[in-house]
């Protein structure tokens, strides 16, 4: 089964690009939410093990996202993303499935 | 007591992929080692070589302060703030990546190659006004010294960035020793030789070999042979 990751970030162009590229590696599945409310909504009606928060989330967002994500799924795994391509990306993933 | 880390040339993570041949000083793109994440803030560390005519297209970044330092040829930059420059060696290339840039570097030459720095340091602000710096170096003023190319601070020597960091430049005659003092509390220095031997204290590194020392205020570098380095002082934690 593969590991379902949820990005979210403010930038359209550099989220479609990070979603691509974790579709890239076959064991990934990826999906991308530039709003909040679309994160929340994505989030609440699919299993994903990982989120990356990338550019662009002001901090009150980013605080009340991961609140709302601790409660509806206590074991997703909440990382920040940095770089906004294909540099760090992978690294970032499997350091997260490595916790 | 200082603590150290040494990273010898030959254990980098390497990627050829024809037109870009490339070491990784920690992980980056497909080399993934948990051992070799890091050095504090300082999180990316390539040695690239653009072959002729060749290069990185147009792809986007955010959030992350990167320095470009050609050591051999020219690059073409353009971005997406409508920047179009050449940077060449001696000079030095800083981007705030922030809120999201795209851009691309590529080797106009169509017979020489490319060689550069390609440097990440995560910043100490997120989301911040993207911004494009460029510099050009007086080379003897790294001769039998260190030379400032970057700091935290728009009115310092060299290109400034969003990070408590330092960057100095050194061209060592042989024999030729000095002190660095650690400017930030909390900071670590990674150095990294550019071509001959250098000795940090007593640790003897070799061309393109890295090494990082924290929890000390300062440390000597002496060239035991004709020398180039570069030292990165990082925040260890941010």
């Amino acid at each position: 089964m593969k590991t379902k990751i949820l990005a979210i970030g403010r930038h359209p162009e550099i989220l479609q690009t990070v979603v691509r590229l974790i579709n890239n590696n076959p064991e990934w599945e990826g999906a991308g939410a530039t709003t909040d409310d679309e994160a929340v909504l994505l989030f609440s009606t699919q299993a994903f093990k990982i989120v990356l928060l990338c550019g662009g989330i002001e901090p009150d967002s980013e605080n009340r996202l991961r609140a709302t994500f601790n409660a509806l799924s206590p074991g997703a795994i909440i990382v920040q993303h940095y770089g906004g391509g294909s540099g760090l990306l992978s690294a970032e993933i499997y350091q997260a499935l490595a916790k | 007591m200082a603590h150290t880390v040494l990273h010898k040339a030959e254990t980098r993570g390497h990627a050829s992929h024809g037109w870009l041949d490339s070491y990784h000083s920690f992980s980056f793109s497909s080399y993934y080692n948990p051992e070799r994440m890091n050095f504090g803030a300082l999180r990316v560390l390539n040695d690239d070589t653009v072959d002729a005519g060749m290069g990185f297209g147009k792809h986007p970044h955010d959030n992350m302060e990167i320095i470009s330092i050609p050591l051999e040829g020219d690059l073409e930059h353009k971005d997406s703030m409508n920047n179009v420059a050449v940077i060449k060696n001696g000079d030095i290339q800083a981007m705030s990546a922030g809120t999201g840039i795209y851009h691309s570097e590529y080797n106009k030459d169509r017979e020489q190659r490319v060689k550069f720095l390609q440097i990440w340091v995560y910043p100490n602000k997120k989301n911040v006004e993207p911004r494009y710096d460029q510099i050009t170096l007086n080379l003897d003023d790294r001769h039998n010294k260190l030379q400032q190319i970057l700091s935290p601070n728009p009115d310092d020597e060299g290109v400034w960035i969003h990070q408590n960091a330092w960057f100095h430049l050194g061209k060592f005659d042989k024999g030729v020793s000095t002190d660095y003092t650690v400017k930030g509390k909390s900071n670590g220095v990674y150095v990294f030789v550019l071509s001959g031997d250098v000795k940090v204290n007593d640790q003897l590194l070799n061309t393109r070999d890295g090494y990082g020392i924290w929890d000390t205020d300062k440390f000597t570098i002496t060239a035991d042979t004709d020398a180039e380095f570069l030292l990165m002082e990082v925040p260890m934690e941010f």
